[in-house]
């Protein structure tokens, strides 16, 4: 059994959301740079002018890409021969959480969902952490972590259709929830499509499908065509940069299936705005 | 064809009848800094008839939530925040002299409509784009409501800010224009 400190992972996770903050990530750089290259329409163009620049300012004088330093959304997958001590391992990705956004200057963002009061003063900095778990077989941590905005995540939807609507009931769908958001995720965006298994588990898989690499196709071919697809109908809708209007409204769709239930056909859709802040660290 | 401006607030009724949807504005001098619940509270004072922490009449609010400073600075990364939150208060707030407001998303058509009444705009600043904005604010002071944190309202003193007319006091939206325009039928 791998012994792990608790502190390791604390110091670990908040190098990684604060370096995250301010770095662009090598594939959400490329793909805003393919889509201000082939953006047909001279008012989006300069957004995505603007877009570029703002990555080269944050990167250079580390400064935050955008004010919404989200939540701390966190996958992880622990090796069932790892042993954390000194501390639970959720404790220890909640305390690096905490000191990255301290020390970071980053904004605290969570607050009490009925009375709406900033929960800064009362359980710490940007706390708790969305933590989802995987165990796996060996004697590692890895944690992937995204910081995600209000914004993209407001425009999510979930529902659960009837099997006979089959993939283009799907495609419907998630043209639909688009559309409706129109400009306010901040577009260009990356669409994350969680399809099958329990309500839940399509809305996780929605969310894990943004972890992957910007425009990465999936490994089966056949849900690699579905998603080339999507991202064409999609970028129909005309939307364009910032909802201005123009040809480049979705950089990339991701699509995670899972088997699901005989009577059910779940389809989650979950946005993530140009500003794609996705890390990852093994331990 | 849109159009360029160089504006200095507070706007006139002249200023804001010369904008186009799809124009592009450089806003320089003083804006202020509004969030959800900082829009409640100016409300509730305009219907309570009580003074407003800062003079209403051709002023541009800002809806934003900035990072916090980093020591030497005066404020941290600061792009627009998703406006459709405000829908509800905006009108009241051009009604009583409210000249411009800068976000990112669509607005209801309340809004849209008191901007066409009292003549008033809204701009679209480019979300997400926190650090270039907030490099072009030179000064900025909390004058009220400290305890909202990010959601204060803060004075800001800004240079060539640049934003585009979304929705003018013609009654024209940029996001229906321009989507149509690229929109692919089948």
């Amino acid at each position: 059994m791998r012994e792990i400190a608790y502190e390791d992972i604390v110091k670990a996770v908040k190098n990684m959301v604060i370096h995250t903050a301010t770095n662009l990530p090598e594939d959400a750089l490329k793909k805003l740079k393919e889509a201000h290259e082939k953006e047909k329409s001279p008012v989006a163009k300069k957004v995505l002018e603007q877009l570029l620049e703002n990555a080269e300012i944050a990167r250079t004088e580390k400064r935050p890409l955008c004010q919404d330093t989200g939540l701390a959304v966190y996958f992880v997958k622990v090796g069932q021969d790892v042993h954390v001590t000194g501390g639970t391992l959720t404790d220890a990705i909640n305390k690096g959480t905490e000191e990255g956004y301290i020390e970071g200057y980053l904004r605290a963002s969570t607050c009490d969902c009925f009375t709406r009061a900033n929960l800064k003063d009362v359980i710490g900095y940007n706390l708790p952490a969305v933590i989802h778990y995987d165990i796996v077989e060996g004697d590692k941590i890895e944690i992937e972590y995204a910081a995600k905005g209000g914004g993209s995540e407001n425009v999510s939807r979930a529902r659960v259709l009837a099997p006979a609507q089959g993939p283009q009931g799907v495609i419907d769908f998630v043209k639909e929830v688009i559309s409706e958001a129109g400009p306010n995720p901040c577009p260009p965006i990356i669409v994350g499509v969680g399809i099958g298994g329990t309500f839940e588990k399509a809305a996780v898989a929605s969310k894990y499908a943004l972890f992957r690499e910007a425009g990465k196709p999936h490994p089966d071919p056949e849900v690699a065509e579905f998603e080339k697809e999507l991202l064409y109908e999609l970028n129909k809708l005309g939307i364009g940069a910032m909802g201005m209007g123009g040809t480049e409204t979705v950089l990339a769709v991701h699509v995670e299936k899972n088997p699901c239930h005989i009577a059910s056909l779940p389809v989650s859709v979950n946005v993530q705005c140009h500003s794609s802040r996705h890390n990852h660290v093994t331990i | 064809m849109s159009q360029v401006h160089y504006l200095t607030t507070p706007l006139t009724d002249e200023d804001i009848m010369n904008l186009k949807a799809g124009d592009i504005v450089y806003l320089s001098g003083t804006i202020f800094t509004a969030r959800d619940a900082a829009h409640k509270r100016l409300v509730d004072l305009i219907e309570n008839k009580e003074e407003l922490p800062f003079p209403l009449q051709g002023a541009v609010i800002y809806f934003v939530g900035p990072t916090p400073p980093k020591p030497g600075e005066p404020i941290g990364s600061a792009g627009p925040t998703t406006s459709y939150r405000m829908d509800s208060y905006s009108p009241t707030l051009i009604k009583y002299g409210l000249k411009g407001m800068i976000g990112k998303g669509k607005r209801n058509q309340a809004v849209k409509d008191a901007c066409k009444e009292y003549k008033a705009v809204y701009f679209g600043a480019t979300g997400g784009a926190g650090a270039l904005l907030g490099k072009l604010i030179k000064e900025a002071e909390v004058i009220a409501y400290e305890e909202l944190g990010p959601e204060a309202i803060r004075m800001l003193k800004v240079e060539n800010f640049p934003v585009t007319v979304i929705n003018d006091a013609y009654g024209n939206d940029l996001y229906e224009e321009g989507r149509k325009k690229y929109e692919v039928k089948d």
